[in-house]
């Protein structure tokens, strides 16, 4: 034999696997369940401090007494946004991602399990505060909303495109600080815009209430469908 | 940090890939990333060589070729490279319109693996 078995050769495997398939499986076979039961479930994902758990509340305020809703708080480490939320009248779920910056399919379906057995039309996802992993990760909500916030700066469409080009709409908030910052509303638009055409942008105050109505017919509009 | 969970995924597949294929070693991991994508370079190699340790995927290493975004227009269907820091509207090349898309430039792909 002259075959020498002692030496290895390289070999190639052809893998042609994109790396989140099975988390997009999962996304969509939840999407298709909640939809099934008529629930309609929104992903809101910031930075840290831009106002997700204020707009929550603001949301639950404005929208509680005609429709069923329902939280489900994702957070590294800490109990505090569920609290708030639940004392804001609504049944929440804390999710603790165990040092996880992002929330996925699998995790929001636990999420879902301990919301099963309230009949709701909407729940709110608030993602972890962040605007990089959550953008890549698919959580089986049926539309992606984000919040940016004036101090943030209107630069971040530059900076995390990703982000800005996979949300439905888009919340603006503490609009109340534009007159102390150079924020400048117009040029964060164009630099959305030209990521993703179809987003809707509401520029809004949690602080003040500005806008909010907004925001409320928005998502009574697409809850509804 | 970003970038844990993502190696998390790659190593899964690729060791899925190696167990099927009764691979003794990984030597490399062909992988195509989105140019939209945050994760650096050489964090992912680092956190591979953490989480691969041990496995048959051990020292393999990641090659990484950037896919490059890309708009198409929604009028006339051109396709043209996205600019992200770049200023002003995305406006088509070829018919002016400002309708455009990304078609490319997200996401994870393993292309193939160089095994032993």
């Amino acid at each position: 034999m002259k075959h020498d078995n002692s030496v290895d050769e390289i070999r190639l495997i052809e893998v042609k696997e994109e790396i989140f398939a099975d988390n997009r499986k999962v996304a969509d076979g939840l999407r298709e369940t909640l939809k099934q039961q008529k629930t309609f479930m929104l992903n809101l994902m910031a930075s840290p401090g831009a106002g997700k758990t204020s707009l929550i509340v603001k949301t639950i305020a404005g929208l509680a007494d005609d429709i069923r809703l329902g939280v489900i708080e994702a957070d590294i480490d800490s109990m505090v946004d569920a609290e708030t939320v639940v004392k804001a009248g609504v049944p929440a779920v804390q999710l603790r991602t165990g040092g996880f910056c992002h929330v996925d399919a699998s995790m929001v379906a636990k999420g879902l399990e301990g919301l099963a057995e309230k009949e709701l039309d909407l729940i709110i996802l608030e993602n972890v505060g962040n605007l990089v992993c959550p953008a890549e990760f698919d959580t089986g909500a049926h539309k992606n909303a984000m919040i940016l916030s004036v101090p943030e700066g209107d630069d971040k469409p530059l900076k995390y495109p990703l982000m800005f080009s996979i949300c439905d709409v888009l919340i603006v908030n503490k609009i109340d600080y534009m007159d102390f910052s150079d924020f400048d509303l117009e040029k964060m638009r164009e630099r959305v815009l030209r990521l993703n055409p179809d987003i809707k942008i509401i520029p809004v105050s949690c602080r003040t209430g500005e806008g909010i109505e907004n925001w409320l017919e928005w998502l009574r509009m697409v809850s509804r469908q | 940090m970003h970038e844990l969970p993502v190696i998390e995924k790659i190593l899964q597949v690729v060791l899925a890939h190696a167990l099927k294929n009764r691979v003794k070693r990984v030597m490399k991991i062909h992988l195509e990333v989105g140019e939209l994508s945050d994760l650096e370079e050489q964090w992912m190699q680092h956190y591979f060589d953490h989480l691969s340790k041990g496995s048959r995927a051990e020292k393999a290493k990641l090659v990484i070729e950037k896919i490059p975004a890309r708009l198409q227009c929604t009028q006339c269907g051109e396709i043209f490279p996205f600019v992200a820091a770049a200023e002003g509207s995305n406006v088509c090349p070829a018919c002016a319109a400002k309708d455009c898309r990304l078609i490319a430039g997200q996401g994870y792909f393993i292309k193939n693996l160089e095994v032993l």
